[in-house]
């Protein structure tokens, strides 16, 4: 903008309104992390007391003690997870006023290119050569690059000529394309020789941090450790974020950005290519769910063409969660259904005596939190209360 | 110009009318009824024949011709000529009696999606309540639950298919009181969640009791027994093949009172109702329709007529699990209702029959002959197996029906014109901007 113009003091000021466009809005995420890991931790001590008699094999709230942190990790990487992809969702529907169906594919397309490159890297034998944060980094550009430009395609082909037409068109449309990435995917995948499940390999993260060690009795410690792949997810996550945030409210192309989101016909008025800036927002959030892609693949170690329907369909929840087109509140939303996740898929089991296996029953309560934030709070956590939804 | 009108007309024009059409028609049914019957033996040859013949269908569907020779020479090959065919060859009796079903299923969608315009994604949900509801009471499996208690006897199936009717609706009104509200997108995703969590309840549910016996699913689902008339009429015959029968008569006894259902509905004044919400819920709701009263009644008789048919496809399987519930299913009887065109009727059993045909017919015969051809030497690639990309091919319908086709092949008239009038006068929303470079 015109800012190196202006006086000193100004420009200072211009800066410091930048730090606070940027750095406000990860505030408001990092007080959801602590507030939800708070209140859950507290809930689920809570609840683990309360049914302490229940069982006389385990003492219950010692039990529950000992895995916290491993859980709360546990929530902070699905957190991230869930808020990268649910930012794609969240600045398409914003532009558009549209649920990019196929976005959860997006995301799996990111992690398979991921695996691709990482595959070719093993064949010729750099893998291992590489230094874990340049592997990193070369990895998630291949998946963003991949990502970003996929959905770039995709809007041009099956959503730009239907951009007027009833609701129902272009979401079907998106379902159509969700299905086929699918299966092209799977075809590659065959193709190629990397299987259904494709290994994504990596160089050697080497061994987990130990933080600390919890006494459980005078014999027995348990090590409190935290695996490098969940760290440099979280890393790499927070880092995209920061940079999101300042493309988005510091830069000139994030005002159009926010100026199409708030109202397409007058943007255009105003000299903005309507097109060119809903490309462009495609651009980033498939770019943003590719990266995500890649990040999980490092993390998880395998990727299969149907992975992103879950995660794809959590993180909508969670871009609801937060208030749909709101982009604070699509990190806020995946963090808070991160945890909440994390804790169901860790305690449920152990809090019900195995009547009931956490890891199913979490999906359960992703939906369950979408339909009651719909019926309860259809703006979200953060959003703005809007009488559209009749 | 009347007369060179007249020349022009195509022959096909002509046979499309007067008493030509009748002739046209009969001989039509007949030749290719005789094909079918004289060479019964699954090939490509019967393949083809067999879609010629059902094509006598959708001529009858256009001839314009009297009601009353439609329905008798509809019924004769309904009734007549395709459990004939079974008795020759089980495998076209089979994909009939799935073409029945999805037909119906088929139908059922298309009264939430294409009547009152709520996409809902979780359809399969109900199916899966109808086949879970008739595979666990007929089971050994209701020891399970209730120790003591025995399998139900199989005659109550009959009885079952009703209450599978009410069953269905009373899911149908359970998942719709909380989706009331949304507008149609968010609507999508959360039936497609609701749907999800009746599958992932359908595996899970083997703990803390054993409900629905985890992913292992149910078998020896019980059949009704079979009448004795029947197996009179279809003495020398197996009872397997005596089942395939009379299993699709029932699928086509379901499937006619749907039918009539439907019709009688869309015509209705509930009918009209559904189609004022469809197109504008706020001008609805200002004409006096009780809309929350409209959208529950949507979702309670689509989703009933999936609980009858889920009663009947457990019978039919004799073995149920959870994969066969999955979201490809739903998306699949969606890709019907639209193939067809959403809200019309004959769409929807077009659509049906199509989908299933390529599905379960099309695909796998042309994987088949690819395989054959590979075994002779010709190059293909190990990895083309049209049979396994069933995602890519529905995916592919559902894009190109909605940018080329979105009214659908046989486009319901209200819905054609309301896809017509956006395409000409596109609402002030969003006019497309000229690009000035």
């Amino acid at each position: 903008m015109a800012v190196a113009a202006l006086p000193v003091s100004t420009s200072r000021r211009a800066i410091q309104t930048t730090l606070a466009s940027v750095f406000g809005p990860l505030g408001q995420v990092f007080v959801f992390v602590i507030g939800s890991a708070v209140v859950l931790s507290l809930v689920t001590i809570l609840v683990a007391f309360v049914l302490r008699g229940t069982r006389t094999d385990v003492d219950l709230v010692q039990s529950a003690l000992v895995i916290l942190p491993q859980v709360i990790i546990d929530g902070l990487v699905r957190g991230f997870l869930f808020a990268t992809i649910a930012l794609g969702y969240t600045m398409v529907y914003g532009v558009l006023e549209f649920i990019n169906f196929a976005h959860g594919e997006i995301f799996m397309v990111g992690a398979f290119a991921g695996a691709a490159l990482s595959s070719v890297l093993a064949s010729s034998g750099a893998l291992n050569a590489l230094p874990v944060p340049v592997f990193v980094v070369v990895a998630v550009i291949v998946g963003m690059t991949v990502s970003g430009l996929l959905a770039v395609g995709i809007e041009r082909v099956a959503y730009r000529p239907l951009r007027n037409a009833p609701r129902l068109v272009p979401l079907i449309s998106a379902i159509g394309v969700s299905l086929l990435l699918q299966d092209a995917v799977r075809l590659f995948a065959s193709v190629s020789g990397l299987g259904f499940n494709a290994r994504f390999q990596t160089p050697n993260f080497g061994p987990a941090i130990r933080l600390a060690e919890i006494p459980v009795s005078e014999t027995r410690n348990i090590p409190l450790v935290l695996d490098v792949r969940a760290l440099t997810f979280i890393i790499a996550a927070v880092l995209m974020l920061i940079a999101l945030n300042y493309l988005v409210n510091a830069t000139k192309l994030g005002t159009a950005i926010r100026a199409v989101a708030q109202d397409r016909p007058t943007a255009s008025l105003m000299g903005i290519n309507v097109n060119q800036i809903i490309a462009l927002t495609f651009l980033i959030g498939g770019a943003l769910g590719g990266a995500a892609g890649v990040l999980f693949g490092v993390r998880v170690g395998t990727v299969n063409p149907y992975m992103g329907f879950l995660p794809g369909i959590k993180a909508f929840t969670a871009a609801v969660l937060g208030g749909i087109g709101n982009i604070p509140g699509a990190m806020v939303g995946g963090i808070v259904l991160g945890f909440l996740e994390a804790f169901v898929a860790s305690y449920l089991s152990l809090l019900t005596a195995g009547a009931f296996s956490g890891a199913s029953y979490a999906d359960i309560v992703a939906f369950a939190i979408l339909i009651l934030i719909l019926i309860f709070r259809p703006s979200g956590l953060l959003g703005e209360a809007t009488s559209q939804k009749v | 110009m009347g007369k060179a009108t007249a020349l022009s007309q195509p022959f096909l024009a002509q046979l499309n009318r007067g008493p030509l059409a009748y002739l046209a028609l009969a001989l039509y049914a007949t030749v290719t009824t005789v094909l079918l019957l004289s060479n019964p033996r699954t090939s490509l040859g019967t393949d083809v024949v067999f879609i010629l013949f059902l094509m006598t269908f959708l001529l009858l569907y256009r001839a314009r011709v009297a009601g009353v020779y439609k329905l008798v020479i509809g019924l004769a090959l309904l009734l007549g000529v395709i459990p004939y065919l079974g008795t020759q060859n089980a495998f076209y009796v089979e994909l009939a009696i799935q073409a029945a079903i999805f037909v119906t299923l088929a139908l059922g969608l298309n009264v939430v999606v294409g009547f009152a315009g709520l996409l809902d994604l979780g359809y399969v949900a109900f199916f899966a309540v109808g086949a879970y509801l008739w595979g666990i009471l007929s089971t050994p499996q209701i020891g399970q639950i209730s120790p003591g208690a025995s399998p139900l006897d199989s005659s109550l199936f009959y009885l079952f298919l009703a209450i599978g009717l009410f069953v269905g609706a009373l899911f149908g009104i359970l998942l719709g009181f909380p989706v009331l509200r949304l507008r149609g997108d968010y609507l999508a995703i959360v039936t497609l969640g609701l749907g999800e969590v009746i599958r992932v309840l359908a595996v899970n549910l083997d703990r803390p009791i054993n409900l629905t016996n985890g992913s292992q699913g149910i078998k020896d689902v019980a059949r009704p027994p079979l009448p004795e008339p029947l197996r009179a009429l279809m003495g020398g015959l197996g009872d397997a093949q005596i089942y395939q029968v009379f299993i699709y008569l029932l699928a086509l006894l379901v499937l006619g009172l749907t039918l009539v259902v439907v019709f009688r509905l869309k015509n209705s004044r509930i009918g009209r109702a559904w189609e004022a919400m469809r197109e504008d819920d706020v001008a609805a709701v200002a004409m006096g329709v009780p809309i929350v009263r409209m959208k529950l009644l949507a979702f309670a008789v689509g989703a009933s007529f999936a609980g009858a048919m889920g009663v009947l496809f457990a019978a039919k399987q004799q073995f149920i699990n959870p994969p066969t519930f999955d979201l490809l299913r739903s998306i699949g009887i969606l890709a019907m209702v639209i193939l067809g065109g959403m809200g019309s009727i004959p769409g929807a059993i077009f659509g049906g029959a199509l989908v299933t045909l390529l599905d379960l017919q099309i695909l796998p015969r042309i994987a088949a002959e690819l395989s054959a051809l590979k075994r002779q030497g010709v190059g293909i690639p190990d990895w083309f197996d049209p049979a396994q990309y069933q995602r890519a091919l529905f995916g592919l319908l559902l894009i190109i029906m909605m940018i080329f086709r979105p009214a659908g092949i046989l486009p319901d008239e209200r819905h054609r014109d309301e896809m017509r009038e956006v395409e000409v006068n596109p609402e002030a929303e969003t006019q497309p901007v000229p690009n000035l470079k």
